[in-house]
């Protein structure tokens, strides 16, 4: 391909500016998808339109991107990135290049490290490290309870003044419901956004795989669609008592996503998401007791996951997360059942979810305004577009190009991938985050 | 002479003072003219009357009071009647039968005045039922505090000069407070703008029907105010989540310069004590020229008085 070479990050305060010129512009948050070309000064998108061709601006740098397409950088929302206390898993500067490679130009690490996020102190920790050691933008979700343990709320005013951008509770949620009442109320109060994984506890206490024939067949214990589904009702509920901004973390079955609808028509501030996982693959993949499948929330059956894809079809489901969690072999090469929950996602979500636009389930524009600008709004950021003033956090999408997962070549420093040896169509070929490439195919 | 001669036109048609609601404004004017007259009183050398002297009055204590139970006590003395101190400790709670046992047993002593605090609401309007004395509540649960409301009102009028119009913000536990509860009705009933200042998880529901502006910000919430009532966060909410800690609620929700400089600047700072310096208030606010605190304190005593001089014009076995 015809791509620029990466200059060294030394020159970028001198850089000059950069036209991508000859690309299919698609940008979801405004519907515009035509060809044209996106002139970059500094850090900042500058000017888009026909109007930007090769030899139409003397002084830039100019990139012909062959008519591949160029959208906003994916911003993803749920990411375990090791820091602090899981480096051997995952650091920042690891998960940032795995993101890079994947088109991802923001990240959002999740707080359940060791210690937890739940601390002014962790916050500032996470964003001086990635300022120091980070390609992408990251933005620290901070614990909502104290320790993650779903009983005393947080400093959530003074944690979003750290820069925390949301609350969660990692992956577990809040059994008691008066905390979760007073966490939605208190946090209304300075605008945060609440993120909850959602599994009744009780109910999915010894749970392994989604409950149903294939569980029974393999002879593991069931987490039942109930275990989210209560939750989430309970949730809404009490967003409808408080008012406050609610994200159900992911969703993984059809029943959530008829109750999402249900809160949405209501109006009420309700979003969810869904794992690019739970898009793709369902319950049949564990096969042969593969702990790569074993996810929390489950896999679930081909009936959940065709729901799942109606919803990002239907924009019901606003954001698709990679679910990104780093496991080394001493989480998963155990027993099923004691094998640890999660998968590596970074570098596979934007393959992985082009699967969903080549079998023409979801437009390719609904598709990456899951990935983009449904994220950027929820976390009120100013990126996740093409437009004139926004920073010029851009991928570069070749839709066709075929290639194959193969584990030891990703740049995650865990290599627990469900796709692995998975023949997927299309990926990043250049990825720019404030104006600077951070990953380029061509290398 | 009683003090009672000196407010003229005063009438006080109730036997017992259980909470501000009831009271027209003109009863609530007249009780606070009649507590000047207190004022006076207890600034004098000699500050001893006999207008309820032969009188028993006793304080039931259902939960620990200092400011309150001693001002009643010193209210009591300065009027001439003989008071008796009862404080029931907590640890032998308390069930509805309990509590009617002892009201029969103390109605047995014949008092004439009964002060009861207690920490379930309603549970003094339950004793009022129950004895042939008049009983004044001195704050029962998260309901009233009326004479709180009195002394405030007193405070406010003698610095303001009227209450009429004042913007008049009552900030922090606001779910909690029986004194943000007797002061929204009293402040309303003479025609002051009450605001209301809390995190939402402090704010209890349907509060704006109460007739107050509901704010979370304290930035917002103090402007232009005339009046910044601080109310007393215990420690025991932040176990219970509804706020995450000491150090956030001082940031967002405590009393500071910053803060109070969105207030008019000749705002009078209040608070119904006991202070927790550094949580609701810094200390060099509550220290300020601008803060009544210990004049709320003085005004307790001779809203008291004013109080029991009122009802006594009323005591069964005249």
């Amino acid at each position: 391909m015809t791509a620029m070479n990466a200059p060294t990050t030394n020159q970028r305060s001198t850089a000059r500016p950069i036209a991508l010129v000859n690309a299919r512009l698609i940008d979801p948050a405004s519907g515009l998808d035509q060809l044209g070309g996106l002139l970059i000064v500094e850090d900042r998108i500058a000017d888009l339109g026909r109007h930007i061709a090769a030899g139409s601006l003397r002084d830039a740098e100019v990139v012909d991107c062959g008519g591949r397409v160029l959208a906003p950088g994916i911003i993803d929302m749920m990411v375990s990135a090791g820091e602090p206390g899981l480096e051997h898993r995952e650091t920042l500067a690891t998960a940032s290049r795995a993101a890079a490679a994947g088109g991802v130009t923001t990240i959002v690490c999740m707080p359940n490290t060791e210690p937890v996020i739940d601390d002014v102190a962790l916050v500032d920790f996470i964003l001086r490290r990635a300022r120091d050691t980070a390609l992408v933008n990251v933005h620290p979700m901070a614990a909502m309870t104290k320790g993650l343990l779903g009983q005393e709320m947080t400093e959530i005013g003074l944690l979003r003044d750290a820069g925390a951008i949301a609350f969660g509770n990692g992956k577990t949620s809040v059994a008691n419901a008066r905390v979760m009442r007073n966490v939605l109320a208190y946090a209304k109060d300075f605008g945060a956004l609440i993120v909850h994984h959602l599994e009744d506890p009780s109910l999915g206490q010894d749970g392994v795989m989604n409950e149903g024939e294939v569980a029974t067949r393999l002879g593991l214990r069931g987490v039942p669609t109930a275990a989210e589904t209560i939750m989430l009702e309970r949730d809404i509920r009490l967003v409808e008592l408080t008012g406050g901004r609610y994200h159900a973390a992911q969703i993984s079955c059809r029943t959530s996503l008829d109750i999402i609808r249900t809160a949405k028509l209501m109006g009420l501030p309700v979003t969810c998401g869904v794992s690019i996982n739970h898009l793709t693959l369902n319950e049949n993949d564990i096969g042969p007791y593969r702990t790569f499948f074993k996810m929390k929330p489950p896999l679930r059956s081909e009936d959940d996951r065709r729901a799942m894809v109606e919803g990002v079809a239907s924009g019901d489901i606003d954001v698709i997360v990679s679910a990104h969690d780093p496991r080394g072999a001493e989480g998963k090469r155990r027993p099923f059942a004691e094998a640890a929950d999660g998968a590596v996602g970074l570098e596979t979500l934007l393959g992985a979810a082009l699967r969903l636009y080549h079998n023409g389930e979801v437009e390719l524009p609904r598709l990456l305004r899951a990935l983009t600008a449904n994220p950027a709004r929820l976390l009120k950021l100013n990126s996740g577009r093409l437009a004139k003033g926004a920073p010029a956090d851009l991928v570069l999408i070749e839709l066709d190009t075929p290639w194959i997962i193969e584990p030891e070549r990703l740049c995650s420093k865990s290599k627990n991938t469900p796709f692995d040896g998975a023949r997927l169509e299309g990926r990043a070929v250049l990825t720019l985050v404030a104006g600077r490439p951070v990953y380029n195919y061509a290398d | 002479m009683s003090i009672a001669a000196e407010a003229s036109n005063f009438s006080f048609p109730h036997r017992h003072l259980l909470g501000i609601e009831g009271l027209s404004p003109a009863e609530i004017t007249g009780l606070l003219d009649l507590s000047e007259e207190a004022t006076k009183l207890s600034r004098q050398i000699d500050k001893k009357r006999d207008d309820l002297r032969g009188r028993t009055l006793i304080n039931l204590f259902f939960e620990a009071s200092t400011r309150t139970q001693s001002s009643f006590e010193l209210a009591g003395k300065r009027l001439g009647a003989d008071v008796m101190n009862m404080s029931v400790s907590n640890s032998s709670v308390q069930k509805g039968e309990t509590l009617i046992d002892t009201a029969v047993t103390l109605n047995a002593m014949r008092p004439n005045l009964l002060v009861v605090r207690h920490h379930a609401a309603g549970a003094v309007q339950l004793l009022s039922q129950k004895v042939d004395c008049s009983v004044i509540n001195a704050g029962d649960g998260s309901h009233e505090h009326p004479t709180q409301a009195l002394l405030d009102a007193l405070t406010i009028r003698r610095h303001k000069g009227h209450i009429e119009g004042l913007v008049v913000a009552i900030c922090g536990d606001i779910l909690h407070s029986r004194v943000a509860r007797s002061n929204i009705l009293l402040l309303n009933a003479l025609g002051a703008r009450v605001r209301v200042v809390a995190p939402s998880t402090l704010l209890a529901s349907g509060i704006e029907r109460l007739g107050v502006e509901v704010y979370t910000s304290m930035w917002e919430g103090l402007v232009d105010a005339d009046i910044v009532m601080m109310l007393r966060l215990q420690r025991e909410r932040m176990a219970s989540s509804l706020v995450p800690g000491q150090r956030e609620y001082f940031h967002f929700f405590g009393l500071d310069y910053e803060k109070l400089a969105r207030a008019k600047p000749d705002a009078l700072v209040m608070h119904p004590g006991p202070m927790n310096r550094g949580v609701e208030i810094d200390s060099n606010v509550a220290d300020d020229p601008q803060s009544v605190v210990r004049e709320q304190v003085e005004m307790g005593v001779a809203v008291r008085m004013a109080v029991l001089q009122a009802l006594a014009r009323h005591l069964p076995n005249q």
